[in-house]
């Protein structure tokens, strides 16, 4: 009891406070910790680097394209799950081994299937000319197919938690229901509209709204595909410039740091009230 | 009609297992290349899918041109005790929580539950500072001490207490036996189907970890796995020597993937009860 109490003080709370000091305070020097005056320089700082800029355009795109096609494919293997009954359990343990592994570890297999070398073109580009494309530098090549792959990873890493929240949700859906409508004559894609997605409406707002959260603290996926200087490689997030801020050859400014990562606490805070205002209006309890 | 349903199970089959193919590719690619040798790997414009003939020197060259045994070794001392550490810390907190009457329990409960909403990135930074300050980076216990609570494995454990009877503790109390006989004795055996569930979470969260030890060492004899592929990446066997560096992603896969292996059953319930993403 006391223990966690002192751990999730000197841990959580001071540090949140902390935070919002640091952020106000102009010229901090780490070093010396000294500083000028309190002001909002830090915040227009950070809002007028091009790097932090570019990370916040990087997140919004891997938000904007990771969580609905993630959640929509999710939900379509686990409707196809929940269809059949042999070896059901066998494709869910598979689809589920993702999550485990160290995304540091799997992103390098990725960049290995998509980079472009002096030896090969790698595997991925060999598929494209099979069906007549050109090859294309996916690791240092242009910007689009930078944010290709890096969906294609964020996508494969995120899906094993939604599908199996998803099939779950699904299998406690009252077999009752299904019954009555079979017996009543419903086509299936009614079934699907007017009793399974209202059933499950609860289980696919959550997988939104955290979707939604985890897409904006994307960073380590980046990291794996691009390495650790996303600042020249022009795929950083704006987790990424917060940590670049704190450590590293760019690193020693707190304020900046603090900075951003209170900007990004508001962006999500923001999107998730409106997520939950919404599902308020659509979900049927 | 029968066809027709025939039709559509079959097309279920077959897309299922395209995606099933999808997630395991990678696995599969990773292990073939780990066997091929640097001088074949690179000789073959068009990679072939299996190894000619299979090496496994790229594994001797994991483990000796990179502090491989050291990151493993690292990794492994920091998710032992951080885990244990940790199951101590909660299974108090949980039991206070649920059993013993103070003034201010259910208010400062809600406070726990509120610190839940504060993104780590904002504590993160902090911590790093808090840390440094204390001279802590590149020590074990710099990497360890912040990881060592955790406010929802306290919530899902002391909702496991607190459906163990009351009369249990009333009867032992009657019969005399203290708080912590009764916490080893009677709870933690009835909710050891949690506290294990928990454990493999925290295990595989810590074998995982990558941004705060990230932040908190930049000497190779304190780096984790996640740390060392990265810098293997960077600055290991050459950037070139793919197979090196696949058998090294390997070693580093194998350990969760036979854990998965073992407990998969407990791991996904685990997971979709927490419905939280590790």
């Amino acid at each position: 009891m006391l223990p966690a109490i002192l751990f999730l003080g000197v841990f959580m709370v001071y540090p949140l406070i902390d935070v919002l000091i640091y952020s106000v305070e102009e010229n901090y020097n780490f070093a010396s910790q000294v500083y000028s005056g309190y002001g909002l320089f830090n915040y227009s700082y950070v809002l007028h680097d091009t790097y932090f800029v570019q990370a916040l355009k990087n997140t919004f795109i891997i938000v904007i394209i990771t969580v609905p096609i993630s959640t929509g494919l999710a939900l379509l293997i686990s409707l196809g799950l929940s269809s059949i009954g042999r070896i059901q359990s066998l494709f869910q343990t598979v689809y589920f081994l993702p999550y485990v592994t160290n995304t540091l570890a799997v992103g390098l297999v990725f960049m290995v299937l998509f980079k472009k070398t002096a030896y090969s073109d790698g595997l991925i580009n060999l598929l494209i000319n099979a069906f007549g494309g050109k090859s294309i530098d996916f690791i240092d090549g242009p910007y689009w197919a930078k944010i290709m792959v890096m969906c294609i990873y964020t996508i494969w890493v995120v899906i094993p938690f939604k599908i199996l929240i998803l099939t779950s949700a699904l299998a406690s859906v009252n077999e009752e229901y299904y019954k009555a409508a079979r017996v009543d004559g419903t086509s299936p894609f009614r079934i699907f509209v007017r009793i399974t997605l209202p059933m499950i409406s609860p289980t696919i707002f959550y997988l939104i709204i955290t979707g939604f959260i985890g897409a904006f603290k994307a960073y380590s996926d980046e990291v794996a595909l691009f390495g650790t200087d996303l600042n020249s490689a022009g795929m950083n997030t704006i987790v990424g410039y917060v940590y670049d801020m704190l450590y590293g050859n760019s690193g020693g400014y707190p304020s900046y740091a603090s900075a951003a990562a209170l900007i990004l606490f508001a962006i999500v805070f923001t999107i998730t009230v409106i997520n939950l205002l919404i599902s308020r209006k659509t979900v049927t309890q | 009609m029968k066809n027709v349903r025939k039709i559509k199970t079959t097309i279920t089959y077959i897309l299922l297992s395209i995606w099933a193919l999808i997630v395991l590719f990678p696995f599969y690619w990773m292990l073939l290349t780990s066997i091929k040798s640097y001088a074949s790997y690179n000789g073959e414009y068009v990679p072939k899918f299996y190894a000619e003939h299979p090496t496994f020197e790229n594994y001797v060259n994991a483990f000796t041109a990179v502090p491989l045994g050291r990151y493993f070794l690292n990794t492994l001392i920091f998710t032992l005790v951080t885990t244990g550490l940790m199951m101590v810390v909660i299974i108090l907190s949980a039991y206070a929580f649920a059993r013993i009457d103070f003034k201010g329990r259910a208010a400062l409960f809600a406070f726990f539950l509120a610190l839940m909403m504060i993104p780590n990135e904002l504590v993160i930074i902090t911590n790093f500072v808090t840390i440094t300050n204390l001279n802590m980076r590149n020590t074990f216990l710099g990497l360890i001490l912040p990881s060592v609570t955790s406010v929802f494995y306290i919530y899902l454990l002391k909702e496991n207490f607190e459906m163990i009877p009351e009369e249990l503790y009333k009867a032992a109390k009657v019969d005399g036996t203290s708080d912590i006989k009764y916490l080893i004795k009677v709870m933690i055996p009835i909710s050891q189907p949690t506290i294990v569930t928990i454990i493999i979470l925290k295990v595989i969260e810590c074998w995982n970890a990558y941004v705060w030890p990230r932040l908190i060492t930049d000497d190779e004899n304190y780096f984790l796995v996640s740390n060392g592929i990265q810098s293997i990446r960077e600055n290991g066997f050459g950037r070139e020597n793919i197979p090196a560096m696949m058998a090294a992603v390997v070693a580093i896969s194998v350990p969760l993937i036979i854990l998965f292996l073992i407990f998969h059953k407990k791991i996904m319930a685990g997971v979709s009860r927490g419905g939280i993403k590790g």
